[in-house]
């Protein structure tokens, strides 16, 4: 069995995983970060997103092997001493989330949306999260929630795109 | 001074683990010895099972146990359905896992039980069935004809019931009637998918059970649990924990949670169950999928003299919880806010060899609601007249209510032309007409459609004994309870069941009122049968209108006996006592008085108290509705339809809901977007395809096309405010309004985008191809579809 070694959430883990073993089994199963979900099996959802080195990947279609080397942020790693983030206060704040599912994966697909685009507009949002499906809010305030959380974190002092 | 909670616009308490990842989906939780199932499937939409070899999958690496159908055909009991809805209706037997026959593609056959869950998956190959096909029966009305193929050959017909409401004398309405309408519609199958899959968690303890499941109705589904497998109820424990949206499909009864019970008693250790996309496809339970058949007789000037309704509902192989009563849930709704001299309603239950169908957002009035506001739209074009125009000659008037609807339902409240009005004006709807105009002038290859729905529905599911009588197995009251505690902090107990409808902030600012405590010290407890006693769920927009206002009877009672103990204490009579803020203070003399916190650490104490008073100061309720509730409004919505592509686009949306009184304005309008996000869904994007012999070809989230952000546009929503009569609270419901509304709107406004080219229907979802061929078949003359009167739902062959 490979193993790997990884930065998850500012931790360091070294693993023998099985070389078939999805990043997004490998988080909640073996470092019980659960906090991650799965929503579909075929990567359409993006229920599972993650960033890997800052970039935004659907951590079931990455393999934990693939992760070996890299840095991984899941929706728990976000915030700092207990705080939130700005992007999941935005998404408090604009009511961008019922069931919360879809929620993980938003938040760390706008966080990359942001990073390439920090003032984007209504339709680049729209268009930047088409690979993130949310059954519950329509994603109009997800829209607001994001734009809300670029022009938050333009402020001076609040550069945190990446955690 | 306490603030006013009730109809504040409050951030929700809910989400600060929710977009933190400290969830307790049920999928999240794995106890020490944990295994986990995986099921192995049907291939074939009907079959004869003749053997199943599970020897050689029990030989893989960490595979505990192997069970065929055959192996629980002694315990594992029938599937049950609640809602028997005639005396003859045709009820199979259904097994959790299949014993000698399977009826849909999907359905489970035998399970693997493993250390893990790929071990679990890997055996499955090694397990050989062997199957005797049978024909499939995929086509609601060739089931119905002659000589058709049986899904269940005991029973010798494909119908299951044929349901009869009659009012009014409809061959007089339709005799010699100037204009008589008939139209045939088809409500595609749709897929619920809630985000997160269906789990299930089974923990045993001797002969007790803690069942954790992804459910919507923990409460109805521990009875059911015990009924079918015969574990006494007081040793099972159903929780709902976080639940990742329901949407009808978790309002059920599933095999699995059955399986999974039974599994965790054999093997005494804690199981678990997860879906996959592609399994769930397969067998969360589908909605709508029917086809509707409707005859309307008119004035010339518009008025509706009677309404003929013929139904065929595809129950799909078996009936489930309450599959039969879903289109009896549209029969009181096909009338919509219009009046009418008579109404005839008939629908036909027909099985398939297809996956069952059951409750699906709004379940059976979306259903109604397409068909008169397609029908109001084929009227208005027929006399010529302003679609607005037509619906304003025939909806109840503001000062009519309450008014008996000719489904015999009574409407309490309305106000349809102040929610149209206010609609209108929001949608610049003379100028919208104006460009529409211009565009059909200049033969835009890119035309405007508008499309209207004046809609309503019926809410608060339900008065117990208007289910008796449509012998539904269960009554429809809620239940809560309300303890203040020692130190004054207060936990509500809710009956209703949540997955991410914001019950915990909902019903924290109900009680913040009603007690005048502060939000903060109010703890909302639910969905979870050892914590919450009784309960009926949450479904049909019934927590708030049935559950909020049993925890508001029960606040009244806290307040009520904390009023006795103040006055004792503060040695003045009940009525010389003022509530007010929280505080009980004596008429007049301000400064003498007790807050709501002293008084419950007084009854907590019980050093002094009232003879006949008990210690502690708590209350319970349950609320039975009199009447169902009526949310209304108008959705109105254009669409730029390109005539060349057939793409569809929408340019602007107008909602106005009159869901009466609000609790939390913000959560009313995320339900709002979310509904109107799933009924334009049905509208433009979704359907469950199958194929000629039975195979769903949607079973992945790349061939069932939910919308993405970028698919939807940005509603205007609005609201009026006409409360309720039949509640203390003036409340409606919300959940389920956007989803029945916006479909019509959105195809009223491609169909009449397209009216120029003659055309009069487009089937649902209107993809571009659909769209496209309904263009190109009307463009010839005569490719109606026979007695569809108008080339209905089916041009160019395509369906
Ligand atoms: S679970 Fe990864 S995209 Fe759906
Ligand atoms: S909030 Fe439920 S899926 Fe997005």
């Amino acid at each position: 069995m490979p193993r790997i070694r990884v930065e998850v959430d500012g931790a360091t883990y070294e693993d023998d995983v099985e070389p078939r073993l999805l990043l997004v089994q490998y988080l909640r199963e073996r470092l019980g970060k659960v906090g991650t979900p799965v929503g579909c099996d075929t990567s359409n959802c993006g229920a599972c997103t993650v960033l890997m080195d800052g970039m935004s990947v659907k951590s079931c279609s990455v393999l934990a092997v693939q992760a070996d080397g890299h840095d991984v942020t899941t929706v728990e790693g976000l915030g700092v001493d207990g705080g939130t983030h700005p992007m999941q206060r935005a998404f408090h704040e604009e009511h961008a989330l019922q069931c919360g599912y879809c929620t993980p994966g938003m938040i760390m697909a706008s966080l990359d949306l942001l990073r390439d685009n920090p003032d984007p507009s209504e339709d680049e949002v729209r268009e930047g999260l088409e690979g993130n499906l949310c059954r519950c809010t329509g994603y109009q305030n997800i829209v607001k929630a994001v734009r809300r959380a670029a022009s938050d974190m333009r402020e001076p002092g609040r550069q945190e795109v990446t955690p | 001074m306490t603030v006013q909670e009730v109809g504040t616009p409050r951030k929700r308490s809910e989400d600060a683990r929710l977009i933190t990842g400290r969830t307790r989906w049920t999928d999240n939780m794995t106890p020490a010895g944990t295994l986990h199932v995986a099921f192995l499937r049907s291939p074939f939409a009907h079959a004869r099972i003749t053997g199943v070899a599970t020897a050689p999958a029990k030989e893989r690496p960490g595979v505990v146990a192997v069970f065929s159908g055959q192996d629980f055909a002694a315990e594992q009991g029938s599937l049950p359905c609640a809602w028997v809805v005639t005396e003859d209706m045709k009820h199979p037997a259904h097994p959790p896992m299949a014993v000698d026959e399977v009826r849909y593609v999907g359905e489970p056959v035998a399970c693997v039980v493993a250390r893990d869950k790929a071990a679990a998956i890997d055996a499955l190959e090694e397990i050989d069935v062997d199957y005797e096909p049978l024909s499939a029966v995929v086509d609601m009305e060739a089931a119905i004809a002659d000589g058709a193929d049986l899904v269940h050959e005991d029973l010798g017909t494909n119908k299951s019931y044929t349901w009869v409401f009659e009012n009014g004398d409809l061959d007089a309405a339709m005799r010699d009637a100037p204009v008589v309408l008939e139209r045939r519609f088809v409500q595609q199958r749709l897929i619920p998918t809630a985000m997160e899959p269906r789990s299930v968690l089974c923990v045993p303890e001797g002969d007790e059970f803690t069942l954790y499941s992804a459910t919507q109705i923990p409460h109805i589904l521990r009875l059911m649990l015990a009924t079918v497998t015969e574990i006494p109820e007081h040793r099972i424990r159903v929780v709902a924990p976080d639940v990742g949206g329901g949407f009808g499909s978790k309002l059920q009864v599933y095999g699995e949670e059955v399986l999974a019970l039974l599994l965790a008693r054999r093997l005494g250790r804690p199981v678990k169950w997860t879906e996959t996309r592609s399994e769930g496809n397969m067998t969360v339970h589908h909605g709508r999928d029917q086809i509707q058949r409707l005859t309307l007789a008119a004035e010339r000037d518009g008025r509706i003299r009677g309404l003929k309704v013929e139904l065929l509902a595809d129950m799909g192989a078996y009936l489930m919880l309450v599959t039969p009563g879903i289109p009896l849930l549209g029969a009181f709704m096909f009338n919509g806010i219009y009046k009418m001299d008579a109404l005839s309603f008939t629908c036909t239950g027909v099985f398939t060899t297809k996956t069952p169908t059951d409750a699906y957002r709004g379940a059976g009035r979306p259903e109604a609601t397409f068909a008169i506001e397609r029908m109001m739209d084929e009227l208005a074009h027929e006399l010529g007249i302003d679609p607005i125009e037509v619906r304003r000659r025939n909806w109840i008037a503001h000062e009519e209510f309450p008014y008996e609807t000719i489904a015999g339902l009574t409407y309490d409240t309305g106000n349809y032309e102040a929610a149209t009005d206010k609609a209108l004006e929001l949608f610049e709807y003379d100028k919208l007409r104006a460009e529409q105009a211009d565009r059909r002038e200049r033969r835009d290859p890119v035309q405007l459609g508008i499309g209207v729905s004046t809609f309503t529905e019926m809410c608060g599911l339900a008065p117990s004994r208007v289910l008796g009588s449509l012998s539904y197995g269960a009554g429809g009251w809620e239940h809560a309870s309300v303890r203040v505690l020692p130190s004054g902090k207060v936990e509500v107990v809710t009956g209703s069941s949540p997955h991410g409808q914001g019950h915990a902030t909902a019903w924290a600012q109900i009680t913040a009122d009603r007690l005048g405590v502060p939000f903060e010290d109010v703890k909302v407890l639910h969905g979870d049968t050892a914590i919450s006693p009784k309960g009926m769920d949450t479904y049909g927009s019934r927590s708030l209108t049935v559950g909020g206002v049993a925890l508001f009877s029960a606040c009244e009672k806290v307040v009520d006996k904390a009023r006795k103990v103040a006055a004792h204490l503060l040695e003045a009579s009940e009525q010389d006592l003022e509530f007010s803020g929280g505080r009980f203070s004596v008429r007049g003399v301000q400064e003498e008085g007790k807050t709501i916190q002293e008084v419950a650490l007084a009854a907590f104490a019980a050093h002094d108290l009232p003879d006949g008073i008990e210690p502690s100061l708590d209350s319970d309720a349950t609320f039975d509705p009199e009447n169902f509730s009526f949310p209304h409004g108008t959705h109105l919505c254009a669409a730029e339809v390109d005539t060349e592509t057939g793409m569809v686009k929408l340019r602007k949306y107008v909602a106005v809901d009159d869901v009466g009184k609000v609790v939390n304005p913000l959560i009313v309008e995320g339900q709002v977007h979310g509904g109107l996000a799933q009924g334009i869904a049905q509208a433009l994007y979704e359907e469950a395809v199958y194929d000629a012999d039975g195979n769903l070809t949607t079973t992945t989230m790349a061939d069932y096309l939910v919308p993405s952000a970028a698919d939807l546009p940005t509603f205007t929503t609005d609201r009026t405010e006409t409360p309720a009569t039949s509640n203390p609270m003036g409340v409606k419901g919300v959940g389920e309004a956007g989803t029945i509304a916006s479909t019509p709107a959105v195809v009223n406004a491609i169909v009449d985008a397209l009216r120029p080219y003659g055309v009069h229907d487009v089937r649902m979802p209107c993809t571009p191809e659909r769209v496209w061929r309904a263009m190109r078949a009307e463009e010839k003359p005569a490719a109606a579809e026979p007695g569809a009167g108008g080339g209905l739902g089916s041009a160019g062959g395509d369906q």
